[in-house]
């Protein structure tokens, strides 16, 4: 429920990471992260990443949003995933 | 010059002050009207019938004052020149009064008076007349400069935030965003692969090409403190009618748009130091729109909305998605969000 | 830009508007607990979209609009002790406690300096050592993990003039309070894409277990809000109330361990006053025994009121979701975003905010 922008991670050093966001730079800290490696999608909130952003996901949602317009709109698939 | 930092002795009138005048300023803003240094210029103005005078004033205390792309002496000189430019005025002459702390090096105010004395040419302006004080250390944030300018407004020019009419199309030279946000970049430490400067620079030339075109404009503002949301309303209040804008028709260069995006502003509120809306009845945006294209500071002007007898005194922004929401007037600075 | 561009795409938009439309048969209200949602919807006007049978009410989650009065004024307190060098996110500055805000405490005299990070206070500390810097800590799950890792950090350094003042929430005490209270008919939850990013999408179980009802967690794009929106009327449809991630790229079912075990670490729950919603049992966080040394609370000893409502304010009302911003008195009248008597005026998440600035057109 707070301002969170994603970003690349450039370069790592120590507990921080260099990000870019439309060429923007920034130096966050990965305190949060430690798993994140250069690459990788950040989420950013107030100098910190919280997240690291999963591709796969995001191209799988995002590919939700082209099949529904091929499957027409009486689909009744469920968008994402369920949590039990 | 001797010293190497401003001490208050250099605004007591003395010695040190004359050297100050002659060693700083003079050097870079010497011209016939000023180097007699009386206590005002005096000159003559040739006023055809139904010409008038324009007088303006503004003070400059941006920090820090060097960014990329400027300065507070390039700010100084543009944005009279501007306001003056804004009423279809021609500039004629310009003056500056500094307000020095103790401490301040003169190499900076060299720096900031060399960038006075460039920005002033390329506006084909001088300086003519000047002030300077010095205040205890503390009083004063580094250097604060006041400037005032007068110009000539030709007969018939009738530009004005009252003038505006259902129906004018809404003119926008060009990106914004780029003043505010090379600011504030360089006050938070954020850079860029890329440099985002600040577009200061003097509008004149824009102007009097526009007016060479159509001089039928019924306002041109610079969207400067509170960004171009705020200007809108303004001038939404000033002439009583409704305005709506298209977000998608709103230029933003991506640098802007990702460092507002990191620190939670909104580009539509951000200041900008070298572009102009202009309000022109629908007969005349053609012309207009392409006398702008023609000109350096103009190649990306775009229309952007119009000026409705709805909504009066209301903004309206058609969002990207299709949907419209009020563009509201900045209240308060803007503050960064967490939440 | 990567993450935001795709999902503000406006055909994709206007897709998922039609499948809530032919989808929707019943009239449903959702709430958006976020304050970040109100936000997002205003500005991107999505309100005026929706098929007139989705109703969207604004919940309590705004850190800034649930600080009570009380809370506010031990922090202008300490903020106005000699020597003392407050720092604090923008969002704070301009909100009226009953002395004033932290804005006009600045112009007083009181040294208040926004940051946009907790490090950014501890940077502060480090250039001046023979002052007291405290930082204002507000927010939930989403920025009291940062914290916690700021707290860490100053004690490994032993950075003797740093201290935090806690305010920071927790959000499913809240939910539970606005739920249990009946006061408001709620048929499904937009739950906190970012929140839920650091506690888990397990987290909402309750909801459809105790409560049965539907939560989509939806990240804070254009996109990300009407899936969620398109899954909430889905499941009320099909009266299967159930806990659905529609902001899957960030969010996991059991969030970000780190950045838990970190709040585990540094935090204690304890009961917190919430502006409109009174005390909440276990809803605030405190800083643990062994940070004892970085508690602005127990190192600045200052005497406040209880808290106190400004007279015909209805914030609290707003919070809970019983009243809609255009139906206060105030609203719009002597209660201003250049003049907020309310903290819902104030924050830019605050719903009374949101509803002015991004009035309906």
């Amino acid at each position: 429920m707070c301002l969170a922008v994603p970003a690349r991670v450039l370069a790592i050093d120590a507990q921080e990471a260099e990000v870019e966001i439309g060429g923007v730079k920034r130096r966050i800290s990965i305190a949060l992260t430690p798993q994140v490696r250069a690459g990788d999608y950040v989420l950013i909130h107030t100098g910190f990443a919280i997240n690291v952003l999963d591709e796969a996901e995001a191209q799988e949602t995002l590919q939700l949003f082209a099949e529904i317009e091929a499957l027409g709109t009486q689909a009744s698939e469920e968008p994402g995933d369920e949590v039990h | 010059m001797p010293a190497d930092v401003i001490l208050l002795a250099h605004g007591s009138g003395g010695r040190l002050s004359h050297e100050l005048i002659r060693e700083v300023f003079l050097a870079h803003f010497g011209n016939a009207l000023l180097n007699p240094q009386d206590d005002s210029a005096v000159f003559p103005i040739d006023l055809p019938a139904g010409a008038r005078l324009a007088l303006t004033t503004d003070s400059y205390v941006v920090r820090p004052i060097f960014f990329p792309g400027g300065d507070i002496g390039t700010l100084a000189v543009c944005g009279t020149v501007n306001d003056l430019a804004m009423v279809g005025a021609r500039p004629l002459h310009l003056s500056a009064g500094f307000i020095l702390e103790e401490g301040l090096s003169v190499q900076d105010l060299t720096r900031v008076t060399a960038s006075m004395a460039r920005a002033a040419a390329d506006a084909g302006v001088a300086i003519v007349t000047g002030d300077t004080k010095v205040v205890e250390r503390g009083s004063a944030d580094g250097l604060f400069i006041n400037t005032a300018g007068v110009g000539v407004v030709a007969p018939g020019l009738s530009i004005s935030g009252s003038n505006v009419k259902p129906g004018d199309v809404i003119l926008l030279s060009g990106p914004i965003g780029a003043h505010g946000m090379a600011v504030l970049s360089q006050r938070e430490g954020l850079q860029f692969s890329f440099p985002l400067c600040s577009d200061c620079a003097p509008l004149n030339g824009l102007v009097a090409a526009m007016l060479a075109a159509k001089p039928n404009i019924h306002c041109l503002r610079d969207p400067t403190r509170g960004g171009l949301a705020t200007t809108l309303n303004e001038i939404a209040g000033q002439s009583h009618v409704g305005i709506e804008v298209d977000e998608v028709a709103i230029p933003v260069p991506e640098g802007v748009r990702a460092a507002c995006e990191l620190l939670g502003l909104d580009p539509l509120y951000v200041a900008n130091e070298g572009k102009l809306v202009a309000f022109v009845p629908p007969e005349a945006s053609g012309a207009v729109l392409l006398a702008m294209r023609a000109h350096p500071l103009g190649r990306e002007a775009t229309a952007i909305g119009l000026v409705t007898a709805e909504g009066l005194g209301r903004v309206v922004l058609r969002t990207a998605l299709g949907a419209r929401r009020v563009l509201d007037m900045l209240s308060g600075a803007q503050l960064p969000r967490i939440c | 830009m990567k993450y935001i561009d795709e999902f503000r795409d406006p055909q994709s938009v206007q897709r998922w508007l039609d499948r809530i439309r032919k989808r929707s048969t019943q009239p449903v209200r959702l709430m958006e607990f976020c304050g970040g949602h109100t936000h997002a919807i205003a500005r991107f006007g999505l309100r005026r979209l929706l098929p007139a049978s989705v109703q969207l009410l604004a919940g309590p989650g705004c850190p800034v609009c649930v600080t009570s009065s009380r809370d506010l004024d031990t922090a202008l307190a300490i903020a106005q002790l000699p020597g003392v060098i407050l720092t604090t996110f923008g969002d704070m500055l301009r909100v009226p406690g009953s002395q004033g805000s932290l804005e006009r405490a600045r112009a007083g005299g009181a040294d208040v300096r926004m940051v946009y990070s907790t490090l950014d206070a501890l940077a502060i500390a480090r250039s001046n050592p023979h002052r007291d810097v405290v930082f204002l800590g507000i927010g939930f799950e989403t920025t009291a993990p940062t914290v916690a890792a700021a707290a860490v950090q100053a004690g490994a350094e032993r950075l003797a003039n740093f201290s935090i003042l806690s305010l920071h929430k927790l959000t499913p005490p809240a939910m539970r309070a606005i739920l249990a209270a009946g006061e408001v008919r709620v048929s499904g939850i937009i739950g906190p894409g970012h929140v839920t990013t650091i506690i888990g999408a397990d987290a909402w179980q309750f909801l459809p277990r105790d409560h049965h009802i539907p939560c989509a967690i939806a990240g804070f794009e254009p996109l990300d809000i009407l899936q969620a929106i398109w899954a909430l009327v889905d499941m009320i449809e099909g009266a299967a109330p159930d806990v659905r991630n529609t902001y899957s790229r960030s969010v996991r079912p059991a969030g970000n361990r780190v950045a838990q075990g970190l709040l585990e670490r540094v935090f204690q729950t304890t009961d917190a006053e919430w502006r409109g919603l009174g005390t909440l049992a276990r809803s605030g966080l405190v800083l643990r025994e062994e940070f004892a040394t970085l508690d602005a609370a127990r190192r600045f000893c200052v005497q406040v009121g209880a808290s106190r409502e400004p007279a015909g304010c209805l914030c609290g009302q707003v919070l809970r979701g019983i009243t809609a911003p255009p139906e206060c008195p105030l609203f719009g009248k002597a209660c201003r975003l250049e003049h907020p008597v309310g903290p819902c005026m104030v924050s830019g998440e605050g719903a009374c905010a949101a509803y002015i600035q991004y009035g309906e057109a």
